[in-house]
């Protein structure tokens, strides 16, 4: 690192991602198969496909404004109140970014100033905790229980504010661990969020792979709704991973600093994507139905599998995860993952990857077609009963 | 759980019992008598293959065919519907609405032994007035698989957040 001093020290502190160190090991190994990967294996729908290009064909190439497309504005809009039953103005409370990662940026760096706090329910997606930090903030973990399902319970959460307390990070159905809150759940924790003033980030991007009852969205809490900011978009819901579209729903006043950033930062959300995504939010409900069906399935059909071969699992009730506990192979989460890959070609993801309160499980992603995920655990059962007896 | 059911075997009819049990969350057995009710009761009514007969350098003839027919009093339609399908050429047919009453789909092993069974066995069934047969000249799509065109070929990385 010829750089060192003149590199901003939060970057330089930033711990490159555990999911990327074992992505680099797994490319240069032949025929592996794979159970990491955090996307839906369909193939976007044809008609959304079709939209983008068609738009392409058309010349609708230039810029759009700042906020996103009205029409998608407004689609996104009538989608929330459609299927969440929850409300927003296409003019006033609604910013399209670039995926839901740009969004999940932006509103950090929007509220919080150096010293801020933010509760991070861990094992959380990776990029929380990066984008805390380069905003200034400073992460307070909260541990999600494997026994409490994972879900975060108003006794835990309610331990970890202080006063220097900004926000607090929600996404259930949650990655990696699959985790839900259900409406009974979110109710205790909404007063300590309505008590201590509190922002609730809540990243929905998962809520339609929602697999017993429907998503409830913690905006729907009309107390605390000024301070709530949803994120969400349409890389999981219509297997649109590639085009990069998500968007941020939140109080008119918060919309109008967020978009600050954003159009400094990223201009609009590209075009092609924003047509595409059009399409998606105004004629994919059957397209959600059928994908979320099907994972549905696969998740059933993966939860038995991994108990027979001796991985105790519950049933996650939402995203495309499941997050075992490996402690019964002796392992660490990492130690686990490099043999498996190493002796069972088997690529998993290591649970600390997703923070400390992720050591000892491994994420399982059943994004996979029946036929991958078969030969997974047939590696996995090979693995369990063979390699790890012969290395001890 | 039927519908999901009958849903995952009209995609793939080669599930094995134990894995459409664990896929729907259930017991083998149940899986196993449901699918001998929905067989029995002709709801399932029997497990073809998609195949591409093109491609596998065979010789078939296919044609659409329309046909009009005059109704017969107290069994409209359908007692010369039932005449029609018994002949095993008769790959599939549909009481339609607009112009024809019946649409076919005829299979043969040629142009010729289609053309014959039109000539020689649907034109003269009686309550037949009139057919316009349509050959088949290129099956792009089939029981809802594409059979032409080139491969989707989206490659994911091996691991992602």
């Amino acid at each position: 690192m010829i750089f060192d001093e003149e590199i901003n020290q939060i970057v330089r502190n930033i711990k490159p991602s555990g999911i990327r160190k074992f992505f680099d090991i797994a490319a240069t190994r032949k025929n592996v198969v794979s159970l990491g990967v955090g996307e839906p294996d369909f193939i976007t729908p044809w008609h959304i496909r079709e939209a983008a290009i068609y738009a392409i064909e058309k010349g609708r190439t230039f810029y759009t404004g700042n906020k996103g497309l009205p029409a998608l504005r407004k689609g996104i809009c009538d989608y929330y109140r459609r299927r969440f039953n929850v409300s927003y103005d296409p003019e006033d409370n609604v910013i399209v970014t670039v995926g839901g990662s740009e969004a999940i940026d932006i509103v950090l760096r929007t509220i919080l100033k150096p010293g801020d706090e933010v509760i991070l329910p861990t094992p959380a997606y990776v990029a929380y905790r990066a984008i805390i930090e380069m905003a200034g903030g400073k992460v307070v973990e909260v541990e999600l229980k494997e026994e409490e399902r994972f879900k975060l319970t108003a006794k835990d959460f309610e331990k970890a504010v202080t006063d220097k307390t900004k926000a607090v990070i929600l996404n259930f159905p949650g990655n990696p661990t699959g985790g839900v809150m259900s409406r009974e759940d979110y109710a205790r924790i909404v007063p300590i969020i309505k008590k201590h003033n509190i922002f609730a980030i809540t990243d929905e991007i998962y809520a339609e792979l929602t697999y017993e009852g429907t998503h409830c969205s913690i905006a729907e809490f009309e107390e605390i709704k000024d301070h709530t900011v949803v994120i969400n978009g349409f890389s999981k819901a219509y297997s649109m991973t590639g085009y990069r579209v998500g968007y941020i729903l939140a109080h008119k006043d918060l919309i109008d600093m967020i978009v600050k950033i954003h159009q400094y930062t990223i201009m609009c959300a590209t075009t092609s994507s924003q047509y595409a995504a059009i399409e998606a939010v105004n004629n994919g409900d059957a397209d959600i139905e059928r994908m979320a069906e099907s994972f549905r399935q696969r998740r059933n059909f993966i939860v038995k599998e991994l108990n027979r071969i001796g991985l105790k699992t519950h049933l996650p009730e939402g995203a495309f995860y499941v997050f075992p506990s490996v402690k019964i192979s002796g392992l660490g989460s990492e130690e686990f993952c490099e043999r498996l890959l190493d002796q069972g070609n088997l690529a998993l993801v290591p649970g600390n990857a997703f923070g400390q309160a992720g050591e000892g499980y491994v994420r399982i992603s059943y994004a996979y077609s029946l036929d991958e995920i078969k030969t997974a655990i047939e590696k996995l059962e090979h693995f369990l009963n063979y390699g790890i007896r012969q290395d001890q | 759980m039927m519908k999901e059911l009958l849903t995952l075997l009209e995609n793939n009819a080669r599930y094995q019992v134990k894995d459409l049990a664990a896929l729907l969350n259930e017991d083998e057995s149940l899986i196993e008598n449901t699918i001998r009710d929905l067989e029995d009761n002709n709801i399932i009514a029997g497990y073809h293959t998609i195949i591409n007969w093109d491609k596998a350098d065979t010789e078939i003839s296919k044609a659409i065919i329309f046909v009009n027919c005059v109704p017969e009093r107290e069994a409209g339609y359908d007692k010369v519907a039932s005449k029609i399908a018994k002949y095993p050429e008769v790959d599939s047919l549909y009481l339609i609405s607009g112009k024809a009453e019946f649409m076919l789909q005829v299979n043969g092993r040629s142009m010729r032994e289609v053309s014959s069974f039109v000539a020689h066995k649907l034109a003269p069934t009686e309550g037949v007035t009139g057919t316009e047969t349509m050959f088949i000249l290129k099956e792009y799509k089939l029981n809802g698989r594409e059979l032409v065109g080139e491969r989707e070929d989206g490659e994911r990385l091996l691991v992602t957040p």
